[in-house]
């Protein structure tokens, strides 16, 4: 008994060579590194355009957005542009709900759901912020930092009232110095680093000054965000977020001393993760990595997963920024075009080095910019699942009652199984329980993933294919 | 009364193999019996068929054969589990109906409570449309009528397989986890299982190893034609209360719920791909269309609604659809209990106690000869 | 539900400008760009808490802008759990915050926030 206002789904397409998924810089690149190699490409997206985040909304942007966001941003045109030139295949608006063993891609697109066989695919999903479980960051009027550099990207929209910028990392100083060149008032700036460490620093001389370019960017910016007479309040703890149904202000200490400031918007960061939902999804080999924090997918030379056939290039392999996950894109596709025979003898090796250079900086950062263990393993009160309203002292109830990984405590609490299917929750759990059990992350592993990956309704599944 | 095992001295009565319902209820009730009991479990304790299914607490629709073990599960054990266990598992007896949608659905549901009325069972009753709207106020007008059974319900299957968990451990039983079992052998008058993490012996033991049971009866000398399969379940996120009884239908697989918190659960013999030696099974969304048309047909209403998630787990499916609970044909002091084929949830309380009997007494108070583990030899 | 708006757009950007949409937002016209999302447009509206929490029944705004916390659902069209900042707004669009799990009972009952 079917509804005749369900429509049909498209028949499933033909084989193609290479789908990919996120068109971000390293989406961007693999397409076009791969279809420029006779390859048949489609490069999907959830979003209307190209550009991922990072680039996000840079086909429809204005002279004044990019004053204020700075070259980096706009450099993101040329790929774009690119993409448009080649006549790649893009399919927006494009939901992937769920990848089968055989590559085969279910998506979601203009309310149908389609097949796509493959022979490869590139992940290119990029990343996440890391989650900031504090007291009080579910409050409306508290978002990410990335979530305003996306209002200012995608609908030149800024905060109207004095935001708090609270967390630490490039993210949230380079933020900082665009709202500033945008006329925002920026209350004050939380800084959780723990504060230079000058004989890490030191450990650290030669990556400094091979990404010396990173670092000058950095201290510009800094620079940019001091000079304005900020107060910036720095080796922040205990940070509260507090009010009873929006922001009204927050607590903290910095250096010792308590503070308190009043406010209606606060924007959150330390860092950026690998989104490895959809890897985990395909049960690709990760491993968790001490000095970033995270699960990172193991990867082949070229990108390729411990999967044939299924490469993950960008931030999603790890954070690496803009640039590096353009090559790793580029790779991909030339690892993609060797691997089906395309004629291409390339080695890769040129990418490789380039990639190696622009990740020298990498240890610093992570080191500078280590989140501190408060902000990631919070104290029993702290709602670590959103979606749940779990709290981390109930995760560690269920270590002590006998739980040693996520799947157990998802199964006793619900933490994981809300709307965003762990995605904010996930890394969180895993160190809570690596704690309070004493066990390594690596061993505690993380949840299991399974389709749908994206939200798909009753309607939508029942007319499938 | 009950010794409790020292486990360094490794000595027990009885070895359980699996962790899942039908073992975890059996160590607990040999260890009523006052028995010392060690189970072996290859992963987590409920990690498949039994903490990834429905939840169904059902005695409607079942094979005749497994009517009078379904029926005292419920009635002694299941209205009681808080007294047996410490905790009722999240049992709620919503009741289960099982919808008819049209003519011929109707036929057959009403021979089918003649049929089960002629035996004796009057657990069933078909209810007409008019009775089907104040039991479903919210169900399509199609639905012509249905067969319900009243103090049916559902609970929360990880629950359940925690509690027991627990009140067996309290009782003294031993369990042991991340040890799969690589082999039973039967030597001088002791079972011994054989596991990476050594080698657990004892006089009984007791097979209840699910999905992967067969292998073991074939070890033994009893096989059994069981298959492997994934059973697919999805839930979506949370709608306001609008179902309280547990759903079937007879003319196509169902089972939907909706729990307390507003999540509605959606099965119905999904069979997905699973890979026993790899101990994974997966969702593959692409075989559900016709339950989520299903649930859209039986409310309209639902077709927006979205699926939060689905999951599956590996079980065991007997060519009769009805499981093995016998002693072994060919070997001594052993029990088999597995292939519940995907509806073991129910009688899982029941089994165990069915399976202390026969290790305690040798015989058992229920009708248990249709489940024979020899019954698929050659006549 | 509009509080006071915690955004505002850049100068010549603003709402009613040539381009863009008029959506309905619980029952009151928003005009938004269709060149940027659903969640973008209701902040810069001043509409903040977009739903209710059915667990704790706190108030949820949009945190993450992409698509990865789940926070901004609202029902569009009469469709529940519509993510907002993956939504182009579209002329007419019915868009309606959500008090509690959704009601599929009565699609058009659905309260205001």
């Amino acid at each position: 008994m079917s509804n005749p206002a369900i429509p049909l789904n498209d028949a499933p397409s033909q084989l193609r060579d290479l789908v990919v998924i996120g068109a971000g810089p390293a989406g961007m690149a693999a397409a076009l590194a791969a279809q420029r190699r006779g390859l048949d490409v489609l490069l999907l997206d959830e979003q209307p355009q190209v550009g991922g985040q990072i680039y996000r909304s840079i086909t429809q942007t204005d002279a004044q957005r990019e004053r204020i966001l700075g070259a980096d941003y706009v450099y993101g045109k040329s790929l774009a542009d690119q993409v448009r030139a080649s006549g790649l295949t893009h399919w927006a608006g494009a939901s992937v709900w769920q990848i089968d063993p055989d590559k085969t891609v279910h998506v979601l697109r203009n309310d149908r759901t389609t097949r796509i066989e493959t022979k490869s695919l590139v992940i290119a999903t990029g990343a996440m912020e890391r989650p900031f479980p504090v007291p009080g960051w579910t409050l409306p009027g508290v978002m990410t930092a990335g979530a305003g550099q996306i209002l200012l990207k995608n609908a030149a929209v800024v905060p109207q009232v004095p935001v708090v910028l609270a967390g630490c990392g490039p993210l949230l100083y380079l933020l900082a110095a665009q709202y500033l060149r945008a006329g925002v008032e920026i209350r004050a700036v939380l800084d959780t680093s723990a504060g230079t460490d000058w004989r890490l620093a030191i450990r650290h001389a030669s990556s400094l000054l091979a990404g010396w370019g990173y670092v000058r960017k950095g201290l510009g910016l800094l620079r940019e965000i001091k000079s304005a007479g900020i107060p910036f309040f720095k080796d922040v703890g205990g940070l509260r977020i507090e009010g009873e149904d929006a922001v009204r202000q927050v607590r903290f200490t910095s250096a010792g001393h308590s503070q308190q400031i009043d406010c209606e918007l606060v924007l959150l960061h330390q860092g950026v993760v690998p989104n490895t939902q959809v890897s985990w999804s395909l049960r690709a080999e990760h491993h968790w990595d001490d000095e970033q924090l995270c699960w990172l997918p193991v990867l082949d030379s070229w990108g390729q997963t411990s999967l044939p056939g299924i490469y993950i290039a960008g931030d999603g392999a790890g954070i690496g920024g803009a640039l590096v996950a353009e090559m790793q894109g580029a790779l991909a596709g030339i690892g993609v075009a060797n691997s089906l025979g395309f004629g291409t003898s390339e080695d890769g090796a040129q990418q490789r080095a380039q990639i190696a250079q622009h990740l020298r900086i990498r240890p610093f950062l992570n080191q500078q910019y280590r989140p501190k263990d408060e902000f990631r393993i919070p104290a029993d009160e702290v709602v670590v699942c959103r979606c749940e309203e779990v709290t981390a002292g109930a995760i560690r109830e269920q270590v002590q009652l006998g739980c040693v990984g996520p799947n157990q405590t998802k199964s006793f609490s619900r933490c994981g199984m809300g709307p965003c299917q762990g995605r904010q929750c996930g890394l969180t759990v895993t160190e809570i329980i690596a704690k309070e059990a004493n066990l390594p992350p690596q061993e505690v592993g993380y949840y299991r993933i399974r389709p749908p990956l994206k939200s798909l309704s009753l309607a939508q599944l029942a007319a499938g294919v | 009364m009950v010794a409790l095992v020292n486990p360094a001295s490794g000595s027990s009565d009885v070895l359980v193999i699996g962790g899942g319902l039908q073992g975890l209820s059996s160590a607990f009730q040999l260890a009523k019996a006052g028995l010392r009991v060690r189970l072996i479990e290859a992963e987590y304790c409920g990690r498949h068929a039994s903490g990834v299914n429905a939840g169904g607490v059902r005695t409607l629709g079942r094979h005749v054969a497994e009517i009078p073990l379904a029926l005292a599960a419920r009635e002694q054990l299941w209205h009681r589990l808080a007294d047996i266990i410490g905790s009722d598992g999240g049992f709620v007896p919503s009741g289960q109906l099982q919808v008819a949608e049209n003519e011929a659905d109707e036929i057959k549901a009403k021979a089918r409570v003649a049929m089960l009325n002629g035996l004796g069972f009057f657990h069933e009753q078909w209810v007409d449309q008019q009775q089907v709207r104040e039991l479903v106020p919210s169900i399509s007008p199609h639905v012509v009528g249905g067969i319900w059974a009243d103090r049916d319900g559902y609970a929360l299957p990880y629950k359940v397989a925690t509690a027991y968990r627990l009140a067996a451990e309290k009782l003294g039983v031993q369990i042991v986890e991340q040890a799969p079992v690589l082999q039973v052998d039967h030597q001088a008058g002791m079972w011994q299982a054989s596991t990476a993490q050594g080698a657990f012996h004892a006089p009984w033991l007791v097979n209840t190893a699910g999905a992967w049971a067969a292998d073991f009866a074939a070890q033994v000398g009893d096989p059994v034609p069981m298959v492997a399969g994934g059973l697919m379940l999805m839930v979506t996120q949370r709608v306001a209360p609008f179902v309280k009884p547990v759903l079937g239908a007879m003319g196509r697989p169902l089972s939907f719920k909706q729990f307390d918190n507003g999540t509605v659960l959606i099965g119905g013999g999904l069979r997905c791909e699973a890979d026993a030696s790899q101990r994974h099974a997966m969702v593959d969304l692409n075989r559900m269309p016709k339950s989520a048309q299903t649930v859209i047909d039986l409310f309209p209403h639902l077709r927006d609604v979205s699926i939060a998630r689905a999951w599956t787990g590996i079980e065991g499916f007997m060519p009769d659809e009805i499981p093995v609970i016998s002693p072994s044909a060919s070997a001594d002091n052993l029990v088999h209990a597995f292939g519940f084929s995907a509806h073991g949830f129910e009688l899982s309380p029941m089994t165990g106690c069915i399976v202390a009997e026969l290790v305690t007494k040798g015989t058992s108070s229920l009708p248990i000869s249709a489940f024979r583990v020899d019954r698929f030899a050659a006549a | 539900m509009a509080s006071k708006a915690l955004f505002k757009y850049l100068p010549g950007h603003q709402a009613g400008a040539a381009g863009t949409v008029s959506v309905l937002v619980n029952g009151a016209v928003v005009r938004m760009s269709p060149a940027s999302s659903l969640a973008a447009g209701l902040l810069a509206a001043g509409i903040t808490a977009v739903r209710v929490s059915p667990v704790g029944q706190g108030a949820r705004a949009p945190y993450c802008m992409m698509g990865v916390c789940f926070e901004c659902m609202v029902d569009v069209n009469g469709r529940p759990n519509q993510q907002a900042c993956l939504i182009t707004p579209e002329d007419g669009m019915e868009v309606t915050t959500m008090q509690a799990a959704p009601s599929v009972l009565d699609a058009q009952e659905a309260k205001h926030v």
